[in-house]
């Protein structure tokens, strides 16, 4: 096509586009540019911003002395973050694998033409229309040795009962657990049974045809199809822990002690009330880390899955 | 599975009953809460420390819902909550209503308007969904001083709004993608341009995600505590800091019925919008997170 | 002065290209038809010409103007989509009248030309209904009321009959036929559909991978196609290509067709069909063309009288069709369709004695796929 290449483009030059044209095609921009500048300056810029911060030896008031990373390495030798961290791993790790076993586990329950389903997923639901403050706040009053269940189970009779979890610094990060299971295990459900719905009932009427019973083709056939859920679950799940704040701040208090603080109630502690803010924006920065593990191979595998797609 | 032919045999009888009985008690884990907690929000204090949880009161009073809303102590004031309930309304209808409308123009330019890198762009905001709240509190508080809009509704309001966008925009964007791009280039020809075809062709059948965006956001911004215990002062905290402080301040007689009370109250409206609208409330938590 | 001119248009997505120096001139009153496989450029074609995409070089011309750069608005022309596009939100009026609006008739204006186009698609009873209470022939009939109330210099159809079921789309077509009769419009139709093209154009334009490879009338496209590409696009059941050999020599050209098992069967080519480019294909691999209703049965009654080549051949299938029978049956190295009569009686193995309507049939260069006769 020796015709084609030896043209230059002559056409753009010779007739422009009218005003209103090129009105009109720049307002898509126009109209995207505030956000687009909202999300630099609030998201990316204040990323960068903490960033920054972490590096200096900001008390009480934002300083500018660059301290290199020595706040990163007082966090490393801080031992309430250690805690901390470490209470992150266990409720997060219990309450992701928690929702995720009791969330399927509602949702086949639910997938077997259940009379009342829409009654049942809406009881299984409801928690997490509520502020994660109310549900500590709840969950405090229940959990409370002197007036709660504790208290109610002994009055049945079981004098040595004892459910003191919510005082006890060994156990207080369980209590964490059960409020937060409460409140997402019903969404979960939700991911699971819509998950469940999408599944093209002609593979499971040929499965069924094969001669494969039903345990069989729970497992063979219809949890296969639910990677993905349980993919984007797990993301969401994780997210909410590294993230739980109000939760901590309403039930437990971080205490007894700091038996159960998680990172963002250490960071919002020494951000805000310590007079630590280098040290606390760089746990946040380490937050915003913990995220981006999680976040990166997930939006990696997304991407490469919508491709494949 | 619909349209599965089961054995009606009497093991598989049992079977069922086993499963309803397992939903039941599925159902009393997540009631139980909820149930003590209209329990005890209307029992005298007396009968609290006497009884047990779920034991029903003898006489049910709603002197703790009255003390809650304007008498009880939240640390130095003792005004109830109910002016704190009112500072979430506040913060919450604007910041809701600009949120859901920026998002809706966003999520119509970034489909029926795509320009080169408008996805990058999409991208680009997306991410605010996802970053822990933690890494923007400290620079966000200076930046209100800056606007001297720090601890005022305002400045809650802007928080919410610059932190909403994302997802509204997610909504959005998904659900125009599905509106099929033709209805735009028949509009185009018709001579329409783009906010008129923004309001006279994509509007009008938004109406769905509009409720998934509003309720969404309603929720997130009246649940929220981070921002609000971060950026407020005494005078403009959203219930939800004010429920917190309620529960916490430690002078006198601790007042389990009027805390439930205060907790019922700062829950209502959201359980209200789940109540009537739980079809949208669950399509936004999916659609805000599933496809992310 | 032409209706719509297309100038050397290019068009680029990314690195592809998906027009390749399109040009085109239709006259007023034109039916000009775009037709091709999918992805050969035929909707890009059509969203250029309407605005919806800047072309990446060349020029649009409507009415002897440049628009190449003007917005969709500017253009005067309306477009019947694939799927409608209907204002969901709006009722039929509302969606018929709306671009009237936009260009800012008076309300009493708009109303007649409301109802005016609803007469004339027989739609009145409907204007107070929404899309979504209509049938997808109602649609689609609405859908050509929006572009006709709007009087414009060119009319686009974009597929407009390929979401009806068969016998709808056949009435559709009709009706369109008879409207562009009456009303004399400047009409660009896109179609994948031969039968579509062949029925409604004044001259078809056959795309293939962002080129036009022939323009003319449908009797032209259908019976002197340049190439085998478009020989084989147009008409159902398509050409049979028949692979030859090209022997003898001006005023004795013949075709040697080798036949597995069986005598090669050598078919002599008219002299009036003769074309001077054969001399140098002697000897050479060529591609013969016949359509099947090239081929007839045999008639006894009028043996020896009969035009055309005779031939025979063993029957694999024999498909009725109601109005005629396919017959499949091995010709060369590969199986053949005819077309023969409703009241052959064959039954499959059996041998047919057929005719060759050697006049009509079209010769192919192998190497390059282009016409040689």
């Amino acid at each position: 096509m020796s015709l084609t290449s030896s043209r230059p483009r002559v056409a753009r030059a010779a007739s422009r586009p009218s005003s209103a044209g090129r009105l009109q095609a720049w307002l898509p921009r126009l109209v995207l540019a505030p956000s687009v500048a909202i999300s630099l300056f609030f998201v990316y810029g204040f990323m960068l911003w903490t960033f920054i911060l972490s590096l200096t030896n900001s008390r009480l008031l934002p300083s500018y002395e660059f301290v290199g990373f020595g706040q990163y390495a007082r966090l490393m030798a801080n031992e309430r973050w250690w805690v901390a961290s470490t209470n992150l791993m266990i409720f997060g790790g219990l309450f992701v694998l928690i929702c995720l076993a009791l969330g399927a586990f509602l949702a086949i329950l639910l997938d077997q033409r259940i009379r009342q389903e829409g009654a049942l997923r809406t009881i299984y639901l409801y928690p997490m229309a509520l502020s994660f403050i109310v549900t500590g706040v709840v969950w405090k009053w229940l959990l409370n040795p002197g007036l709660g269940i504790q208290a109610m189970v002994r009055s049945w009779g079981f004098e040595s009962f004892t459910f003191d979890w919510l005082v006890n610094p060994d156990m207080a990060v369980y209590t964490l657990v059960i409020a937060a299971v409460w409140q997402a295990s019903g969404f979960v459900m939700a991911l699971f049974l819509a998950g469940l719905r999408g599944i093209d009932d002609s593979i499971i009427k040929a499965a069924q045809l094969d001669g494969a019973s039903l345990p069989r083709i729970y497992l063979r056939v219809v949890v296969p199809c639910l990677r993905p859920v349980v993919f984007s679950a797990v993301m969401i799940l994780a997210h909410i822990a590294i993230k739980s704040f109000d939760l901590v701040v309403a039930l437990t208090g971080g205490g007894p002690g700091y038996a159960s603080d998680l990172p963002a109630t250490f960071m919002y502690a020494h951000a805000f009330t310590r007079a630590q803010i280098g040290l606390g924006s760089a746990s946040a920065m380490l937050m915003l880390g913990g995220v981006l593990a999680i976040l990166i191979p997930y939006l990696y595998s997304e991407l490469r899955g919508r491709k494949h797609g | 599975m619909d349209n599965v032919i089961r054995r009606r045999t009497p093991a598989a009888r049992l079977w069922r009953v086993a499963l309803y009985a397992v939903l039941v008690v599925a159902a009393l884990f997540y009631l139980l809460p909820l149930v003590v907690m209209v329990i005890t929000s209307v029992k005298p204090l007396d009968e609290i420390s006497a009884g047990s949880l779920l034991s029903l009161p003898m006489n049910p009073t709603l002197a703790p819902w009255t003390k809650a809303w304007g008498e009880a102590c939240t640390g130095m004031r003792c005004e109830g909550v109910g002016g704190y309930f009112i500072n979430s309304i506040a913060i919450v209808v604007p910041a809701v209503l600009i949120s859901t409308l920026i998002g809706a123009l966003n999520g119509y330019a970034l489909t029926k308007w795509r320009f080169k890198g408008s996805e990058l762009l999409f991208a680009l905001m997306l991410f605010g969904c996802f970053i822990p709240f933690q890494v923007v509190l400290l620079p966000m508080a200076q930046t209100l001083g800056w606007l001297g809009i720090s601890s005022s509704r305002a400045g809650l309001i802007l928080v919410h709004v610059v932190f909403g966008i994302a997802f509204t925009t997610l909504f959005f964007r998904n659900f125009y993608v599905a509106i099929p791009t033709e209805l735009v280039s028949a509009a185009k020809l018709d001579g329409a341009g783009f906010f008129r075809i923004f309001w006279r062709i994509l509007l009008p059948v938004s109406a769905p995600i509009i409720v998934v965006s509003v309720i969404w956001q309603f929720t997130q911004i009246w649940n929220d505590f981070l921002f609000g215990v971060a950026f407020s002062a005494h005078d403009t905290q959203p219930v939800t800091v004010a429920l917190n402080n309620l529960v916490n301040t430690s002078t006198g007689v601790r007042e389990y019925n009027v805390d439930m009370a205060a907790a019922m109250i700062a829950a209502l409206p959201t359980l209200l919008v789940y109540v009537l609208a739980g079809k949208y409330f669950v399509r936004g938590l999916t659609a805000g997170s599933v496809k992310g | 002065m032409s209706a719509l001119e297309i100038r050397k248009v290019r068009k680029d997505f990314g690195s592809e290209r998906v027009l390749k120096e399109v040009s085109l001139a239709i006259d007023s009153g034109e039916f000009l038809i775009l037709v091709g496989p999918s992805g050969c450029g035929k909707s890009t074609l059509m969203n250029a010409i309407a605005g919806l995409e800047p072309v990446t070089s060349g020029e649009i011309h409507i009415a002897g103007e440049d628009v190449t750069w003007r917005t969709p608005a500017e253009r005067d022309i309306a477009m019947v989509f694939q799927s409608y596009a209907l204002y969901p939100s709006m009722t039929v009026r509302g969606n018929i009248s709306f671009g009237l609006e936009m260009r800012k008739m008076p309300k009493a204006e708009r109303e007649a030309a409301v109802e005016r186009v609803a007469d004339l698609l027989q739609m009145s009873h409907l204007l107070d209904r929404k899309p979504s209470q209509l049938s997808g022939g109602q649609r689609q009939r609405v859908a050509m009321g929006r572009a006709l109330a709007r009087e414009p210099k060119v009319y686009l159809f974009d597929e407009p009959l390929s979401n009806l079921d068969a016998k709808l789309r056949v009435d559709m077509r009709t009706e369109i036929k008879k409207l562009h009769q009456r009303l004399g419009t400047t009409i660009v139709y896109v179609t994948h559909d031969q039968i579509e093209a062949m029925t409604l154009a004044d001259r078809i334009a056959v795309m293939r991978d962002g080129h036009i490879l022939q323009l003319g009338t449908p009797d032209e496209v259908y019976n002197d196609p340049v190439d085998m590409f478009v020989a084989g696009f147009m008409g159902s059941p398509s050409m049979n290509f028949i692979a030859a050999t090209l022997e003898g020599a001006p005023g004795r050209f013949q075709l040697r067709i080798v036949t597995p098992e069986e005598d090669d069967l050598v078919l002599p080519w008219p002299r009036q069909r003769e074309t001077p480019a054969m001399t140098e294909q002697v000897g050479r691999d060529v591609v013969l063309g016949l359509r099947p209703e090239h081929f007839s049965e045999e008639d006894e009654r009028l043996a020896g009288q009969a035009e055309g080549t005779p031939l025979s051949a063993r029957v694999s299938v024999s498909e009725p069709t109601g109005a005629d029978i396919l017959l499949r049956l091995p010709l060369g190295e590969r199986e053949v369709t005819a077309r023969v009569g409703p009241t052959c009686r064959v039954a499959p193995g059996e041998r047919l004695a057929l005719r060759v309507d050697m006049a009509r049939a079209v010769l192919f260069e192998q190497a390059n796929e282009t016409r040689l006769a």
